[in-house]
């Protein structure tokens, strides 16, 4: 996926070269690299847990609702089945709803979003009514009011209502940027060379969006975790499959709260939370990849906050300097076209003043 | 005035796709669910309540779809949401008028609260990116990732079990008699406490996070630069000049999360067992009671159309441009 993808910028953009010092940055940003760490040690969990959970997670066992202890890592369940297993082993289904439910949406979005954004006119007012309807209709209730009128409920199944349902989103941003790229030189440029439409979305304007349906993607996959699990705490899904719901369903179901069994139902709910701070974490990486403002000043940005403190040198002749720079800021921001130049300009355009200077302290 | 026109098209057409929604969906299910659940209550039934379960699966055949769609219609536009299977005789519409009252408090009050308090931190840490409030980002991203419904459960062992200080579940004392008696308020004020700040506290973080993006964005705008240039307060600059225009996606992205904070507090209320329409959900869910599920899904939906609507005239209040166009 990457190799096509990266070719396809080359082409687009003059100089290959920024785009490979971008990508560098995008990985040396330290959110998305503990998130992707994070991500790979869940992904890791989901490919060999029912390998090695220690215990079969339906095996019922003598120790009755154990705390956490060496043989128990997070404790037993009411019937002696080991927690921990059961963590191991849900770990599969979690992940497989939320990217396959992520993929389905992905495609739906990416179809929707950029043929309404590239055709406008008509077809646009109705992929995009279309999609702000769904927007506006609550999702969780769909899901639960469609899953629960389904003879099969299994992993698939959920991951398939939750794709068919949570694409709006994605399609509405993705429109509003192919809408700001339809016009861009280039586009333009490939029209009058004669290129036909469906070659100028998927070689012009999908390799531009790149970004932007990763971060769709990604923030779908959230919703689809905590969807799933959701699904599988109230009982619409399938609860003889392991997940995390799932523990956290017979927690509910056997009055795991008022026993004060405290490990029947943290695990799990940690497990969720890390996962989606993982993915959450990527998507800032990915936003401030897209938008260089957002970037909290990090080592190479501290280094022109010290430039901004040598600015009585600028202050000597001010209107000069202070003037290209927000000369500079003013510059479209042209999203993966060159972040880092933005990012000098946004940052040294502010301080002119010396209450600027304040702000940033 | 174009513009808000155009907004209400929108909520009616939406409107109509939800309810065409909830009537197509029974009827695409496969399988004859009326069976099945005939027999599962095993004579329990009376014949009107089979009679209208035929009805809402569409399984009546003396009649045509159209038919059936337009009696769907008549009998929403009579109130009629159909009978519970689960609470028999009673109407779905008696009993989600009962509990929407519970509900609308709860979220209403706490999505207020949320958004009031998120967007207030969130232009504070925007404005002063790279202070110490940085240092909140990854918080309140671990927080937001939580599900609602297991902060809630958390809370309950933690302030319910553990402590006692708060009730584990309820909407009010079961010795208060509903009314307008203040021990029936205090007591429902009380229990909605500990349920109220899981949803506050799961919520803000998604606000803070919205914001603080957005003023950051904003600040480094030339219009910004010009405010301070001007030598106008710092204060002025930040509310007047950056929040302003900062605010407004924010409002934008509220309309559209409304759905996401509905199903969140639903789930808070399924494990409060507060007596919301959320929790009348959870139990419809339990007992197939299908003709309470879809009323439930209408009503939410109804009402976050409602909620969206204030929101555009809120937007409308504050961008200028949305009234300059008509």
């Amino acid at each position: 996926m990457a190799q096509p993808t990266d070719a396809a910028i080359a082409t687009a953009e003059p100089s290959p070269a920024p785009a490979r010092r971008d990508r560098t940055r995008f990985l040396r940003n330290p959110k998305t690299l503990t998130g992707l760490v994070i991500l790979a040690g869940f992904v890791l969990v989901a490919v060999i847990g029912p390998w090695i959970a220690p215990h079969d997670p339906s095996a019922r066992g003598p120790e009755l609702l154990q705390p956490p202890s060496w043989q128990h890592p997070f404790g037993t369940t009411q019937t002696g089945q080991d927690i921990f297993s059961q963590i191991l082993v849900g770990a599969r289904g979690v992940l497989v709803v939320g990217f396959t439910a992520a993929l389905i949406a992905g495609v739906l979005s990416v179809v929707v979003g950029v043929t309404a954004g590239y055709l406008g006119g008509l077809g646009d007012d109705l992929l995009s009514s279309v999609s702000n309807i769904f927007l506006v209709i609550p999702g969780l209730p769909l899901i639960i009011i469609i899953a629960s009128f389904l003879p099969d409920t299994g992993d698939l199944a959920i991951a398939a209502i939750i794709g068919l349902t949570g694409w709006a989103w994605g399609a509405r941003v993705l429109r509003a940027q192919t809408l700001s790229l339809r016009n861009r030189d280039y586009v333009q440029a490939a029209k009058a060379t004669g290129e036909s439409t469906p070659r100028i979305i998927v070689f012009e304007l999908l390799p531009n969006l790149t970004a932007v349906i990763a971060s769709g993607f990604i923030g779908t996959v959230i919703f689809a975790v905590l969807a799933n699990v959701t699904l599988a705490f109230i009982g619409v899904a399938d609860i003889s499959d392991w997940n995390w719901g799932t523990v956290l369903f017979w927690a509910q179901s056997n009055q795991a709260l008022a026993q004060g069994a405290w490990w029947w139902f943290v695990p799990a709910g940690l497990c969720i939370a890390l996962l989606g701070t993982a993915l959450a974490l990527i998507n800032f990486g990915i936003d401030e990849f897209i938008n260089p403002r957002l970037r909290s000043p990090g080592k190479e940005d501290r280094a022109v906050r010290m430039r901004i403190g040598f600015t009585p040198v600028v202050r000597r002749d001010p209107p000069r300097d202070a003037g290209t720079g927000s000369d500079t800021a003013g510059a479209p921001g042209g999203g993966t076209t060159d972040p880092g130049g933005t990012t000098d300009a946004g940052v040294a355009g502010n301080p002119g003043t010396d209450t600027g200077k304040e702000t940033h302290r | 005035m174009k513009y808000l026109l155009q907004r209400l098209a929108f909520y009616a057409v939406t409107a109509w796709a939800a309810i065409t929604i909830n009537f197509v969906i029974p009827r695409l299910m496969p399988g004859d669910p009326v069976q099945a659940l005939i027999n599962r209550f095993q004579g329990q039934l009376s014949t009107k309540a089979i009679d209208s379960l035929y009805t809402l699966f569409g399984l009546d055949e003396e009649r045509s779809l159209w038919q059936q769609y337009l009696d769907y219609w008549g009998n929403l536009l009579r109130g009629d949401l159909g009978t519970s299977f689960a609470f028999f005789p009673t109407g779905v519409g008696d009993i989600i008028a009962e509990s929407l009252p519970w509900t609308l408090a709860l979220m209403g009050v706490t999505t207020l609260i949320s958004f009031v308090l998120g967007t207030g931190i969130g232009i504070y840490a925007g404005w002063r990116r790279g202070s110490w409030l940085d240092g909140l980002l990854p918080v309140t991203t671990f927080i937001s990732s939580i599900p609602y419904f297991w902060l809630g459960l958390l809370a309950i062992s933690v302030f319910a079990v553990q402590w006692r200080v708060f009730p584990a579940s309820g909407g009010h004392d079961a010795s208060v008699v509903p009314g307008m008696t203040w021990g029936f308020i205090s007591s429902a004020l009380y229990h909605a406490l500990l349920p109220a700040i899981t949803i506050v506290v799961s919520a803000v973080a998604g606000w803070i996070l919205g914001m603080r993006n957005m003023m950051v964005s904003v600040s480094s705008e030339d219009y910004v630069l010009v405010a301070q240039a001007k030598g106008l307060s710092e204060r002025r600059v930040m509310f007047s000049y950056a929040a302003r225009n900062a605010i407004l996606p924010n409002i934008s992205n509220f309309a559209l999360s409304l759905g996401f904070i509905v199903g969140g507090t639903l789930l808070v209320e399924m494990v409060f067992s507060y007596p919301g329409i959320g929790y009348r959900l959870f139990q419809a869910v339990g007992a197939k009671d299908y003709p309470m599920m879809q009323g439930v899904f209408l009503i939410i939906t109804l009402a976050v159309l409602a909620a969206n609507l204030l929101a555009d005239l809120a937007y409308m209040a504050l961008d200028p441009r949305t009234r300059r166009e008509s």
